[in-house]
């Protein structure tokens, strides 16, 4: 029930948010978001205990014996906790700022967060593939609608390459589903054994659509266009959090199902990735917008993880776990501090900004912070979980290790560099009137540096988490063979 | 068999009242009255029992189900677009017995078991449609329409008796079930007659490359028949398609000789249609492409035949209907028909554009909505037919495609400003499209409300 009740709360809550205006809709969503992070906690308790009384089915089509199938494992606890833990963050942020309609945005926020924890607990293929549209569509709306000047085209790009690659996945998923008998729940697609060549193109059908909402070169180009005209409370959305669904469906869906496919096609998912780690972290260096530097910092850090995530062994996939929870923490964590800087500025273009150290000592302090943990320094989130990324990556390729390795260079040269532009340097006539920050701000921030240090510190209860998922069966089947 | 005379006797009772009563508004009401009798009559047929009348009709719970999709489908087209009747011309009564007639026709397309059966479902269905083509006889484009239409469809129709006389000199008979087509070696005679069935029939359902009537016909005719002839017309046409090369022709390997040239009709009626609607620029022309477009999607059914396929072809049907109808509706009350014709209609009719983004969301196949399990039903009908792949990801593709146009009529309602405004936008029109909305909602999460029947 705890699981059903995660999707109902945000779709319900969203639905009557349409109805509120103003104050209330704020008040209200921030409600909602925190009974929704209740709900998380108790079947954290749960799930410690007996997480077999989490399972929900009821019958859905019986047509096509799809059911309405949720479940929890360590993985999708973890991503549904990072869900859950975002939307909270980011409504406190927000609270200051006053949204045209604000029932409709925060309404559209709310069905997307629905949308997405759905991604993250069915494990019935159909229903898999009706969450990962309905994730889409409030996010096409909020972008278009609250975004920038040339937001409309941008998003519309965003929403064409995802909407292409998830009917690529549907002719897949529709595919496999033949070849069971007739099911689609996780279980049989899993117990299914394929041909070597069934498994070769049915890869690509998946990839494909799993690397567009990673994104992995050569399918990011949506990407840092959407994230720089979205309003900064869906870009968090968007990248904190919507990314992970890329990672998780390759987890999820993609490896134990077709295995052989994984097996043949690694190397080049891999090589994809590579060239994307590096590709996006040159670009990052020469950005002077601060939205789209971040922007390709996250194309960098996501094909790390895919990389990561193909070459398949356990250190590897345990710190793909650890990073994308961390990595949607401490992403949102600058997104905060952007979305305060074009607040009180009116500009995110570096070059007009600097000094502001001396203004805002609080901002300051928190930005470096997080910029450090977002280049993975020791004693930050960051570090535990790109640590093991890159020994796993090292156990699989030495090279792909060595050359993914520079990009914790790049990483760092692109984020001082940031850091000394806004930060530091005399204060323009601009930065002058910087504020520091308000209370709500404050407060998600804090949040945000004690989850810094702490899964920094003591990592052992995320690592505890996804340590117990079925990946490393997957893991067993392939080094078995 | 039941609503089959309903439907016909109706036609004739409506024009009878065209004489009688005066206030035009009025003759509406008694339409609306025939399409509820006429699904009375329907159930009627289902609890009379199924079975084929002197070889003839086949009532069977496919020809029910689909007869009753029809029939709603058409109840609701007269409630929300009825009033747009009495703009066209004089002879109000005329057209609501013309499309009664039309319906008639469309009775038959699901339950006959004789190829003369088929033959006079086409061409009831065709010729009223004709005289609706151009029913606004003082504008040059519905009289071009018109003419064309007739001129094409009667030529077709003649490729329809041709194939209709080969297939007949080859199996000696009309029964559809009795043709024994594929125990023996098949003759070139019946491979004709194939050739020219599928290809008449195809220009009845607008698949390329014989839909240039298309465009033309759907943006002369007056939108209201338009918003008639291109949804529940099309899809009865489709259901009669599929019924033949199903039933007849599929035993042994026959399909294996059509289903090739079936398939790339396809995949040339996909592409065709959805990159010519991307470059329209007026609504009614993108819907006229559109419809290309979803006969493409449609024409999955009839290629992979099995049970999938026919289960998705009502689901199209019904699906693909009600949401065209509402397009149009809305279309009816604008006054300008192109893109920008829409701009900011959110603001001034946010009822109006939520309705009418969540039937572009079921055209697109959006899941939640009816269009998604359409299309999935389809696409897997072509799936588990094995040796369609290919045609299945250029489906999927097309259908990414097709995003694009829809998604430019929610982009005009919502992001653009403008002063759309729809006129006479009653409280009675706002919730028979909040009703059809719900319809389409329903469907899209459970189709089985509509397929546990079948």
């Amino acid at each position: 029930m705890l699981t059903l009740l995660l999707i109902l709360i945000p779709l319900v809550t969203g639905l009557i948010t349409f109805g509120l205006n103003g104050r209330g809709a704020k008040v209200f969503s921030l409600i909602s978001s925190f009974a929704t992070l209740a709900v998380t906690l108790a079947a954290w308790a749960q799930f410690r205990t007996s997480p077999d009384a989490l399972n929900f089915t009821a019958n859905w089509i019986p047509q096509l014996n799809s059911q309405f199938n949720l479940g929890l494992d360590g993985m999708s606890l973890m991503l549904v906790l990072l869900t859950t833990i975002s939307f909270p963050l980011i409504f406190i942020t927000v609270l200051g700022r006053n949204y045209e309609k604000a029932g409709a945005f925060y309404g559209l926020m709310l069905l997307s967060q629905a949308g997405m924890l759905g991604v993250f607990l069915s494990y019935d293929a159909l229903l898999f593939y009706v969450f990962w549209e309905l994730a889409l569509i409030p996010v096409y709306f909020l972008c278009s609608m609250w975004g920038g000047e040339k937001a409309i085209p941008v998003t519309f790009k965003f929403f064409v390459y995802t909407f292409a690659g998830s009917l690529l996945m549907l002719v897949g998923i529709i595919y496999i589903y033949f070849q069971t008998e007739g099911s689609f729940s996780w279980q049989s697609f899993t117990s299914l054994s394929l041909s070597n060549n069934e498994q070769s193109w049915l890869f690509w059908l998946f990839f494909v659509a799993f690397a567009i909402k990673m994104p992995v070169f050569p399918f990011h180009t949506w990407q840092p266009d959407a994230y720089e005209q979205s309003p900064t409370a869906v870009t968090m959305v968007l990248s904190g959090v919507m990314v992970k669904m890329g990672l998780f469906g390759v987890l999820r869906w993609l490896m134990p199902v077709l295995p052989e496919g994984v097996y043949m096609w690694q190397e080049a998912a891999i090589l994809l990735s590579v060239i994307g780690i590096i590709y996006a972290s040159c670009i990052a260096i020469m950005q002077s917008d601060l939205k789209r530097l971040i922007a390709y910092s996250s194309i960098a850090h996501i094909g790390l993880m895919s990389a990561a995530i193909f070459a398949n062994n356990e250190q590897s996939l345990a710190g793909v776990q650890v990073q994308m929870f961390n990595h949607g923490i401490n992403i949102i964590g600058l997104w905060i501090i952007i979305e305060v800087i074009e607040q009180r500025l009116g500009t995110k273009n570096m070059q007009q900004l600097g000094g502001i150290a001396s203004v805002a000592p609080n901002l300051s302090i928190l930005l470096v912070i997080v910029s450090l943990a977002n280049i993975a320094l020791p004693l930050t989130n960051g570090f535990i979980g790109e640590f093991l990324m890159f020994s796993g990556l090292f156990q699989h390729n030495v090279w792909f290790a060595a050359v993914s390795a520079v990009a914790i260079i790049l990483a760092a040269v692109y984020m001082l560099r940031m850091l000394q532009k806004v930060l530091f340097g005399e204060a323009n006539a601009l930065t002058a009137t910087t504020t520091d920050l308000k209370t709500g701000e404050m407060i998600a921030l804090g949040c945000i540096t004690v989850m810094i240090f702490v899964l920094g510190v003591y990592p052992k209860p995320l690592l505890e988490l996804v340590s117990g998922t079925g990946i490393q069966n997957t893991v067993a089947a392939l080094t078995g063979r | 068999m039941n609503a089959l005379i309903t439907t016909a006797v109706f036609g004739i009772v409506l024009m009878f009242v065209g004489l009688f009563v005066k206030q035009r508004q009025y003759i509406k009401y008694f339409a609306i009255a025939g399409t509820v009798l006429a699904f009375i009559a329907n159930l009627m047929d289902a609890q009379c029992g199924f079975g084929t009348l002197h070889g003839m009709v086949e009532v069977s719970s496919f020809s029910v189900l689909f007869n009753a999709v029809a029939i709603a489908s058409t109840a609701l087209y007269f409630l929300l677009c009825g009033s747009a009747f009495e703009k066209v011309g004089e002879d109000v009564a005329d057209y609501f017995a013309l499309v009664f007639f039309i319906l008639a026709g469309i009775m038959i397309t699901g339950s006959y078991s004789n190829l003369l059966m088929l033959f006079l479902a086409i061409e009831i269905i065709s010729i009223p449609q004709y005289i609706l083509a151009g029913a606004d006889k003082k504008n040059l484009k519905s009289n071009e329409a018109s003419l064309k239409y007739f001129l094409m469809g009667s030529f077709t129709t003649g490729i329809l008796l041709m194939g209709i006389a080969l297939i007949y000199g080859a199996t000696g008979t009309f029964d559809i079930r009795e043709m024994g087509l594929g125990t023996g070696d098949l003759s070139p005679l019946a491979l004709c007659g194939i050739t020219l069935l599928g290809f008449s029939l195809a220009f009845k359902v607008s698949a390329a490359p014989f839909h240039f009537w298309t465009p033309d016909v759907y943006d002369g005719s007056p939108t209201v028949f338009t918003a008639f002839m291109a949804t529940i017309v099309k899809a009865a046409s489709f259901i009669a398609f599929m019924r033949l090369f199903h039933v007849s022709f599929s035993g042994g390997n026959v399909s294996s000789h059509w289903q090739v040239i079936l398939a790339i009709i396809t995949a040339a009626t996909l592409i065709i249609g959805n990159l010519t609607a991307v470059f329209q620029q007026s609504v009614k022309r993108m819907l006229a492409y559109s419809s290309i477009a979803q006969a493409g999607f449609m024409l999955f059914a009839i290629v992979a035949h099995n049970e999938m396929a026919s289960q998705g072809l009502i689901l199209y049907a019904a699906a693909y209907s009600v949401a065209t109808i509402g397009i149009f509706a809305i279309l009816l009350k604008l006054n300008d028909y192109t893109f920008d014709g829409f701009n900011g209609l959110a603001r001034r009719q946010p009822l109006v554009a939520l309705v009418c983004t969540i039937f572009l969301l079921s055209l697109a196949g959006i899941p939640l909505t009816a269009g998604f399990f359409a299309k999935y039903f389809v696409l897997s009908a072509a799936i588990q037919q094995g040796n369609l792949l290919w045609l299945v990801i250029i489906g999927v593709l097309c259908a990414a495609v097709s995003a694009y146009y829809y998604f430019r009529v929610i982009i005009a309602m919502y992001f653009k400003q403008g002063e759309a405004d729809a006129t006479e936008v009653t409280p009675g029109f706002k919730a028979l499209l909040v009703i059809a909305a719900a319809i389409v909602i329903v469907l899209g999460i459970f189709p089985n409300l509509l397929l546990q029947y079948l």
